[in-house]
């Protein structure tokens, strides 16, 4: 018999309230249970960063929380940014350098770039490469998701 | 029509500009629905059993408690489909295997289960019974004498080989040694060849195997309709091709199989076979009467997806003492792995770099692809091209130490030129080679850096500086491998001048809607806004033998302004005729039909397209056009000009070496590429430096570790993929030798800025030391090793192909 619990939280700024199986994994919870496929299944063990999510403010690889973690956080998912007016100046700024190529690892680049941005609105162009050092790129070289965040660091400036 | 005409290009031209990538917007969005991310109604959820044993026979399979499990509606395994036939490159691989297990990877059964869970659950319920079989770990092992046999033929009753009538399942007859293919290639005389050199060099190289490491791991869908006919969401490079054996599988005919191509989370070549996971997941499809999804792990995909293969090269290179090359002699070693995939035609290129990166007047070359019981291996960026570099550029470098010469003046006397016909029959109707070389070199100050950098070694501390140089061929106008190397576009305006680009070719990430549209705007005159791009449903888009070879901008590109051009010619002509002109004064600019010598608008593009579309004499404007490359294929001999263009770049790699660790920092890379000419400047850029960084983890930090047989690293904790902050400084810039059969004067690039780096970061390591290194990765531990004298070389075992 399946041992569940009930959650209450906030996702990209509406309250969800969810029983859930205590094993549940959050990055399936986001993707199966409530259909927000934007984060991305990438490797499972918080190497790759394609899952990349804001918990309370902080990114965090959901792969690596179980759904209960969730129980009264505030979660921004890839989707969540869409309300987000830094967020749509951080994401053209991917399109405007070509820093998508699959596009894959770019949710979660972007979810990490938007954190690194806010934290750090004058970051340099080293500091964004350590910022970025979790999420794994196979495409671009990750030259153009730096200069992105960069472009993206001066316009908020 | 002749699509190699260039059109006169203005100030408000698309060509050579930066063009956002189409899909960058629903992507960065986290709107793109991969493979991953797809439900069909009633799907279920299938998982794959794979072998606990390197090489055993398998007594017994049961799957009882498995199919009893709640939740599962199949169990598979290979007496359950006896139909089964055997596929890839040589068809010697079973998707089941019911017999007998030839590596870890190999798939024994096969659940369809309500949930991914209840699938992992029925696999722990599977009981397997096996008898061990002696592990061949490394192809020198594989050919020894009397080595235990990995494909024996199948014996009947008696111990005797079985005499199998055709089209039985198991078509493949078996092998009488661990041989899984042999290449060879010869042009000039050898030996008077090495008579006439003043210096000759003769080295062992070791190349290790390392994957691809997409981001979006391998899934497909499979689903029948309720006449049979399948249909597969998948991620493959080949649509085409997987269309025709799917329906050669199922006994079908191939017009009632349909490949829709979700986008791709990259591919690098991972998925140009067929593979057994996508006819597991068709088998239990057919059996559930359900749709059934199959999506890796990430540790199946290190586990299950193909590799670029080991290779051991030894290779003697000659010149004289002006520097003149004479010959190259070539021997290499392929470890197969258990089952023939592409990695074992990667002969075919690497003989074309040793043929034909620079002149060499002899050539000699042969290659060994063995049956080993290691993961299986296939193609990836570059296609043998990384490895062949790796000894050849390195060999360059020594060839030229030895006679005095500086390592880029030996390069430049004996680069190719436009014009040249190679020992292989490649002929170079456009080069920048020489280009290529010198402004790579200028650009990074690599000759006074050289220099330096050998009047610093004993300087004190433990940081040595290095620069090295390594340059590369590989086809840049597709590779003339299956029948046809064409590709097939229809394009279709609307009343509103809107474009459907619908194109065979597939954009698995590396940008092939954008450029095409660009290609297309260029013609009729209109902005990119305008093309809606079709290019992923095998039952809408035309014929394309796939993204491989570096062949979809040049391929599709030419098929794709053919198009445009017939279109553009039809409009003109209706213009013309509606209002009284010279077709020939007329163009397509902004939008509109305008008077080609003044730019005067005559009618808007969209006004004229209602007027065609809703007259009496209704008339569509869509027009189809096929390209087919004027290659050729090569012949039993290996000679031919197997693609209708030919790239080339240099690179300079800058290095870091610390002495007391063995760290190697890569701080930079200047690449020079011969790209024909630049489309896409952003597009192009990316390629670049995606690749770089590729070319640096295969330098630096990646390898898949397989020791007998077993992977040991099958995650990105022991898998080191580069990392932003460990990518070095990068200076791209472009030759455009303007090619005469490329759209626009293009030529294909996307394998080559991986190709070289690893050669030049070798040349680089010595230049700082004074050490060569022959074996890759240059690990920290490798190169502490060869510091201080203490890392074998690689050694070509006592053997030679007959």
């Amino acid at each position: 018999m399946l041992l569940t619990h009930d959650i209450e939280f906030t996702l990209n700024g509406v309250k969800k309230r969810l029983t859930i199986d205590v094993t549940m994994n959050a990055l399936d919870l986001l993707r199966d249970v409530v259909g927000l496929t934007g984060t991305k299944y990438g490797c499972g063990e918080g190497e790759c960063g394609a899952c990349t999510i804001r918990v309370d403010g902080e990114t965090r690889n959901s792969c690596l929380m179980f759904a209960v973690d969730f129980d009264g956080r505030d979660i921004v998912t890839i989707e969540g940014l869409a309300a987000d007016p830094k967020a749509d100046a951080l994401r053209e700024s991917f399109v405007e350098h070509g820093a998508v190529q699959c596009g894959f690892c770019t949710p979660g680049m972007v979810m990490q770039a938007s954190h690194i941005l806010e934290t750090h609105p004058d970051a340099d162009a080293e500091t964004i490469k350590r910022g970025l050092e979790g999420n794994l790129c196979r495409c671009t070289g990750y030259k153009k998701i730096v200069d992105a965040v960069e472009s993206a660091c001066c316009g908020a400036k | 029509m002749n699509v190699a005409e260039k059109p006169v290009i203005t100030a408000e031209s698309l060509i050579g500009q930066r063009i956002q990538k189409k899909d960058a917007p629903e992507k960065a969005a986290g709107k793109t629905r991969y493979i991953q991310d797809m439900i069909v109604p009633g799907m279920l959820h299938a998982k794959i059993l794979r072998s606990a044993r390197v090489h055993a026979r398998i007594k017994s399979i049961d799957t009882s408690a498995a199919k009893a499990l709640p939740g599962v509606h199949v169990v598979l395994t290979a007496a359950d489909v006896p139909d089964q036939q055997p596929i890839g490159v040589a068809r010697d691989h079973l998707p089941l295997k019911g017999e007998r297990v030839r590596s870890l990877r190999d798939e024994i059964a096969a659940v369809a289960a309500d949930s991914d869970e209840i699938a992992e659950a029925a696999l722990k319920l599977i009981r397997v019974e096996y008898e061990d079989l002696p592990v061949i770990a490394t192809p020198e092992d594989a050919i020894k004498p009397g080595a235990p046999l990995i494909h024996p033929a199948p014996l009947d009753a008696h111990g005797r080989p079985k005499s199998l009538p055709p089209k039985t399942p198991i078509a493949f007859a078996g092998k009488p040694d661990n041989i899984a293919m042999r290449f060879d290639y010869t042009h000039g005389d050898i030996a008077q060849a090495e008579a006439e050199s003043d210096v000759v060099v003769e080295d062992s190289f070791q190349l290790h195997y390392v994957t691809h490491c997409c981001m979006g791991v391998s899934g497909v869908i499979a689903e029948f309709d309720a006449s049979g006919n399948l249909l597969m969401y998948s991620n493959t490079q080949v649509p085409f091709l997987h269309k025709r054996e799917f329906a050669e599988y199922l006994n079908i005919d191939p017009s009632r199989v349909r490949i829709i191509q979700p986008p791709i989370g990259g591919g690098f070549g991972s998925k140009l076979d067929i593979y057994p996971f996508e006819v597991i997941c068709i088998f239990l499809a057919r059996a559930a009467k359900r749709p059934v999804k199959m999506v890796f792990t990430r540790e199946e995909e290190f586990l299950a997806s193909p590799t670029r293969q080991p290779v051991l090269l030894t290779l003697r290179s000659g010149c004289k003492k002006d520097g003149t090359l004479t010959f190259r002699q070539v021997h290499t070693l392929h470890d197969n792995g258990a089952y023939t995939s592409w990695g074992a035609t990667t002969p075919f290129v690497m003989m074309q770099t040793f043929s034909s990166l620079y002149r060499v007047p002899a050539c000699d070359y042969h290659t060994t692809v063995v049956y080993t019981n290691n993961p299986y291996a296939g193609s990836f960026r570059g296609y043998g091209n990384l490895q062949a570099t790796f000894a050849i550029e390195q060999h360059m470098d020594m060839l030229a130490e030895k006679i005095g010469m500086d390592a880029l003046d030996f390069r430049l006397k004996n680069a190719q030129d436009a014009g040249e016909v190679t020992g292989q029959g490649m002929t170079f109707k456009s080069c920048g080679f020489k280009e290529c070389l010198t402004t790579a070199a200028e650009r990074s100050d690599y000759r006074k850096k050289h220099a330096d950098n050998i009047a610093n070694r004993n300087a004190r501390g433990p940081v040595k500086r290095g620069i090295g140089i390594a340059s590369m061929l590989h086809v840049g106008g597709g590779a003339k491998i299956y029948p046809s190397d064409g590709c097939g576009t229809i394009l279709k305006l609307d009343d509103f001048a809107n474009i459907t680009l619908i194109t065979g070719a597939s954009e698995i990430g590396q940008g092939s809607e954008t450029v095409l549209s660009q290609l297309v705007c260029e013609e009729l005159g209109l902005p990119i806004s305008a093309v809606t791009v079709v290019n992923n449903d095998t039952a809408i888009t035309p014929w394309d033998v796939g993204v491989h070879a570096s062949r979809t901008t040049f391929i599709a590109g030419n098929s794709a302004i053919g198009a445009a051009r017939k279109a553009k010619a039809k409009i003109l002509a209706a213009a013309a005729k509606k209002h009284g002109c010279d077709e020939g004064a007329l163009d397509l600019r902004g939008g509109f039909v305008v008077v080609a010598e003044t730019g005067e608008p005559v009618v808007e593009l969209a006004r004229l397209m209602r007027n065609l579309h809703f007259s009496d004499k209704a008339e569509l404007v869509m027009t189809t056009f096929y390209y087919e490359p004027p290659s050729v294929h090569q012949d039993k001999a290996f000679k031919g000009d197997v693609s209708a263009a030919y790239a080339w770049a240099a690179q300079v790699v800058e290095v870091e070496v610390d002495t007391d660790t063995g760290i190697v920092k890569m701080t930079k890379v200047t690449g020079t590429h011969d790209v024909g000419r630049v489309l896409n400047r952003l597009g192009l850029e990316g390629q670049i430096e995606g690749g770089v960084v590729m070319g640096q983890g295969y330098a630096l930090t990646e390898n898949l570790i397989v020791e007998n047989g077993v992977t040991r690293n099958p995650n990105f904790r022991d898998y080191k993929l580069v990392t932003a902050p460990e990518i070095p400084e990068m200076d791209i810039t472009f030759v455009e030798s303007m090619d005469g059969e490329g759209p626009q004067g293009a030529k294909g690039v996307g394998e080559a800025p991986a190709i070289c780096i690893a050669a030049a970061a070798a040349n680089a390591i010595y230049n700082a030391t004074g050490v060569r290194m022959f074996a890759l990765p240059f690990t920290p531990e490798a190169v502490y090793r060869a510091l201080r004298g203490a890392a074998p070389k690689p050694h070509w075992p006592a053997w030679k192909p007959e």
